[in-house]
Order: C-alpha cells, then sequence, then structure tokens
C-alpha cells in the first residue's frame, strides 16, 4: 500500500509499505477514504516531538471504510464507514472508565504521561497513522463510531480531532454566559474552540493570532473580534484595557510552535531547551482575570516550559488542560452538525492527494495560499 | 523630539486599546450567532476533567484488563510502568545507532530530562541513518521533493535538477582547489 513516510525534520514521502494486519483480537483494519494533517502533526514534522523514529507514517485524523476486523469485535463489520478518534483508548481501564479516553492505560508502553495517538512518534505509542491507504485500529470495538448516513466524509474527518477539542477547549474553560473569551491561535482548532465558546454561552469571543488570513476567517467563520498580535503592542496590556479587568477564560490552541517571543523561540525552538515555544500559555496565564481559567489544549513536549507559574498562585487562577476525550463528545457534536451549529468541512481549504503530502506538508507548516486545513485523499478511497 | 522615541510596548497596547473594537475590529452581537448559549450549564464548573469518584474503583482493581497483543518487534517500555499495556504499536522498531540510543534513554523515567535529551539525540541520529539506508538501497536522497518543494508529479526532474547542482558544485570546488595548488 502507498504511506507517508518520514524521513527526518521537514522531509516526508509517500512510499510502497506493507499492508497492515491485525495484531490483536480487538484489532480493525480500516481503509482510508479521507485523512489531515493537523497542526500538531507539524509539531513531529519540525522534529520536535522526542522519539519521532524515521520510517514512520504520521496521521491521527482519519477515517474510512472497514476492511477487515479481529475475532474480539463485533460491533463493526467489513464495510461500514467509520470515523476514527485519535485517541487509542481500551475503553475500560480506570482512565477510560472516568471518560478520560485521552488518557488510556492501556495503549502506549513508551510514556505513562499520554495515550496511545495514532502516527504519533513512539512518545505516543508507535503505532503507525492514517496518512496512507491502510491503517490497524486497535480497540476497534470501543474507538470508531460509524459515520451517519447523511453526513459528508469530510466533516466526519474533522470529528476524530479538530472538532472535538476545539470544543473541550472551550468546554474546559467553564464558560458561562456573557463570559469574554480569549482564544490564541487562529489555526483549526482555535477557530472551533471560538466557535464553541459561543455554544457556551460566552457573552465576547476575541481571537488573537498573527497571520492575517486565518485572523480573516476568524472573523466570519467564528465569528469573532479578531486581532493581529503585530498590532497591539503588548497582548496582556492590550487584552486587560479591552476587557476591564482581564478576560473570564483564555484558551491556549497553538502550543509548542508558537511564535511572538524571541525568548521562547530561541530556548523554545531553536535550542530545544524548552519543551516548545510557550508564548500564548505566558500571555493567557498573565491576561486572564484573577481567578480566571486558563484552558490549554495546544500541544507541548514532554519536559518543562518556561511559564510564569507564580502569577498562577497569584492570581488563583485554574488550569484546565487535556487531550481531547474524542468519544465522550461525538452525540454532542454530531448533533450539533446535523442541526447546522459547527460547520466542519468549511475549515478545510485544500484537498490533496495523498501522493503530494510533502507538498501539502510544507504548505501547511509555512502558511502557504491561505492553507487553513489540508485534507489528504488516497488513490483507492 | 518625543514623537522620535519609539512607543514602548505597553504605549503600543495603550493606543491600540483606545479606539478597540472599531470598525476593523467590530464586536460580535452574541445574538447573531448560530447556536448561542445552547450548551450553556451553570453546572460545568469547575469543569471537566474531574475526578469522577462514582466510577473510581481504583486500578487493578474489579477489572480484567484487555487481552495482552503478542508483540513481534522490540518495545522499548516505559520504566514508570508495572506491566506492558495490552496493545503496542509495531511501527519502526529500534535498531542501529540511533536504537541503541533510545534503548539507553529508556534507562531512566519519563521525568528525567536525559531520558528525552537521549531520544532527541537519537532522532538526529536517526536522520542521517535514513538517508545511510536510502543510499545503502540504491536510492538517492531527493530533499527538495521531500521537504514539498516541488509537486510529486515533478520530483523526478527536482531529484536530477538537485543531483546536476550538487554534481556542478563538487566540480567547481575541485576545480578551485586544483587552482589553488599550482
Ligand atoms: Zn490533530
Ligand atoms: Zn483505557
Amino acid at each position: 500500500m502507498r504511506a507517508m513516510d518520514y524521513r527526518g525534520p521537514r522531509r516526508v514521502r509517500v512510499v510502497d509499505k506493507p499492508m497492515p494486519k491485525l495484531e490483536h483480537p480487538r484489532d480493525a483494519i480500516v481503509r482510508v477514504t479521507r485523512s489531515c494533517i493537523c497542526g500538531s502533526d507539524l509539531h513531529l514534522y519540525h522534529g520536535m516531538v522526542p522519539d519521532t523514529r524515521v520510517g514512520m507514517t504520521f496521521g491521527h485524523e482519519f477515517c474510512g471504510v472497514v476492511e477487515e476486523v479481529g475475532s474480539g469485535v463485533e460491533n463493526l463489520k467489513a464495510g461500514d464507514h467509520v470515523l476514527v478518534p485519535f485517541n487509542i483508548a481500551c475503553g475500560q481501564c480506570h482512565f477510560c472508565k472516568q471518560g478520560l479516553f485521552g488518557n488510556c492505560h492501556e495503549s502506549n508502553a513508551q510514556a505513562t504521561a499520554v495515550g496511545g495517538i495514532f502516527g504519533y512518534s513512539h512518545t505516543a505509542g508507535g503505532y503507525d497513522g492514517g496518512q496512507a491507504e491502510y491503517v490497524r485500529v486497535p480497540y476497534a470495538d470501543f474507538g470508531p463510531t460509524i459515520i451517519p448516513d447523511w453526513m459528508d466524509p469530510d466533516d466526519a474527518v474533522l470529528l476524530t480531532d479538530v472538532v472535538p477539542t476545539g470544543y473541550q477547549a472551550a468546554e474546559m474553560g467553564g464558560i458561562q454566559k456573557g463570559d469574554t473569551v480569549v482564544v490564541f491561535g487562529a489555526g483549526p482548532v482555535g477557530l472551533l474552540a471560538a466557535r464553541s465558546a459561543w455554544l457556551f454561552g460566552a457573552g465576547r469571543v476575541i481571537v488573537i493570532d498573527h497571520v492575517e488570513y486565518r485572523l480573516e476567517f476568524a472573523r466570519t467563520y467564528c465569528p469573532a473580534e479578531v486581532y493581529d498580535f503585530r498590532e497591539i503592542g503588548d497582548p496582556v496590556v492590550f487584552l486587560k484595557k479591552i476587557t476591564d479587568i482581564g478576560p473570564d477564560v483564555c484558551i491556549d490552541a497553538v502550543g509548542a510552535d508558537a511564535s511572538g517571543n524571541a525568548w521562547h523561540t530561541l530556548f523554545g525552538k531553536k535550542l530545544k531547551l524548552e519543551a516548545g515555544s510557550a508564548v500564548p500559555l505566558h500571555w493567557a496565564i498573565n491576561s486572564v482575570k484573577k481567578g480566571g481559567v486558563v484552558s490549554i489544549v495546544g500541544v507541548y513536549g514532554p519536559t518543562g516550559n518556561m511559564v510564569p507559574i507564580g502569577n498562577v498562585v497569584n492570581k488563583g487562577i485554574t488550569i484546565r488542560a487535556n487531550q481531547a476525550s474524542v468519544k465522550r463528545h461525538l452525540p454532542k457534536l454530531i448533533e450539533h452538525v446535523r442541526e447546522g451549529r459547527i460547520d466542519p468541512k468549511g475549515i478545510i481549504t485544500h484537498r490533496v492527494p495523498l501522493e503530494d503530502v510533502a507538498e501539502a506538508y510544507h504548505l501547511f507548516s509555512s502558511k502557504l495560499d491561505g492553507c487553513i486545513k489540508p485534507v489528504l485523499i488516497p488513490s483507492a478511497a | 523630539m518625543s514623537k522620535d522615541i519609539p512607543m514602548t510596548q505597553s504605549e503600543q497596547a495603550d493606543a491600540a486599546a483606545d479606539t478597540a473594537p472599531d470598525a476593523k475590529h467590530p464586536r460580535i452581537d452574541p445574538q447573531t450567532v448560530i447556536g448561542w448559549g445552547v450548551d450553556a450549564d451553570p453546572e460545568n464548573d469547575p469543569t471537566y476533567p474531574m475526578r469522577d469518584r462514582s466510577k473510581d474503583d481504583g486500578p487493578g482493581m474489579n477489572w480484567t484488563p484487555p487481552v495482552a497483543q503478542v508483540a513481534d518487534v522490540e518495545i522499548l517500555q516505559s520504566v514508570e510502568y508495572l506491566r506492558r499495556p495490552a496493545t503496542v504499536g509495531q511501527s519502526t522498531p529500534p535498531s542501529g545507532l540511533s536504537g541503541k540510543i533510545r534503548r539507553a534513554a529508556f534507562a531512566y523515567s519519563e521525568s528525567q530530562w536525559g531520558h528525552w535529551l537521549l531520544l532527541m539525540l537519537a532522532d538526529r541520529v536517526n536522520f542521517v541513518e535514513g538517508i545511510v539506508d536510502d543510499l545503502g538501497k540504491g536510492t538517492l536522497p531527493n530533499p527538495v521533493a521531500e521537504m514539498g518543494l516541488v509537486k510529486s508529479s515533478n520530483a523526478r526532474v527536482a531529484g536530477v535538477a538537485t543531483l546536476a547542482v550538487a554534481g556542478l558544485a563538487v566540480f567547481g570546488l575541485v576545480t578551485l582547489l586544483r587552482g589553488r595548488d599550482r
């Protein structure tokens, strides 16, 4: 089969690889029909995630058709069209029982700090991902969800990560009616976090970024009040001034690849002594009102970051953070898509054949051609 | 005079805040947003993820773990586990020098920087191994195509062009060095 192949920082290609096999009674093999490149794939692509091995296939956002199921899978059959949450979760361990499907204890031998994730380095379990024609799906009797007949596959594939992650970012903010919510980052997750903030009753939604076309998109898609951080001086001062006492809720939807601060760029991105550049987190902690909530869904590495933790204490801030627990949100999100409250495929800007994966990564990484969300389509789809 | 002194970031923020929101950054009226408040919930505070004590029976109690996968390849395992999780990924097992470094890294817990820094080092070594491996299989590196700077349909042309440029550079260097010798 054809599959994406990581060769080192900023170098990927498509090659022939052996077909995946059933390795466990609860496995399924899925023929991929849609597979996205995610902002967090860029952390891998830039070589920032430890234990990202040459030869791995990335891709944790995919949907497709069930090709084959193991003897332990009774609720799926060949031919079912499914969307596959990015979390590999057993559904029955201590953490899964609490609905923490992003924190499953039975899917990642390499690290206890994160659950298994498809195609996301060996630090997230060493599973090949969905930027391929076929993929092995562990715990297929738990994770995959049948795509309703009426749903467009372009919407379905975004329910595997981007939509639930954005939605959970807003949920973790504990937004109450009338709250002012600031979202750092106008990438796919930031857009969905801002959109979801309204569903939770926000009174004002502000999005901060520096990529003009993305801010322009956020203005109408979310819709949101948008600011370019290059035009507002010190964003912390600016946010306090326009909200009186600071926003009620700040959401970090950027993570390790953030721009905007020379110090973090040097230590986090160039020297790699921090687990990525923590600029939005820094801004979130310092701008949120005292007693406010900071919600983090941006992805950082497993080492340390220089953030003003003293201010968290002195301001009495609540920090909420997690990898999205996709399966937990799906029933509600499918309903929101059907009712037209969320338009997932509205963020897709590029539909690219799998063969052009290198070009798609380059476009997305360098923010060229108005790219917001690229989707890869294998020729067998 | 003072107008020549650049504004500090705080002064810039002050100035920008004086006019915001404005025509260029309009404030959105919540009543115009489809679905506003449908998921509003006063109970969502404090919010997810919360410990759900009703389902908290402690690990290892009252449950049978999933059947364990028999791995066909070497799996490195965090020292923080009591036993191996039931399923494992079988992509790209450790090999070569990078594999040796990765094995060394897994002697340390996830809490130690040495663990992660060794893995980062292994990744850089692995990159070089990838090129050597390609050459061993008779595949010439094609960085221009792999970096996505050309369409895949032009990848072959890009590969030839890269080789030509590299060849010319080597030829030029050799000529230059020879000239110096004389
Ligand atoms: Zn993703
Ligand atoms: Zn689990």
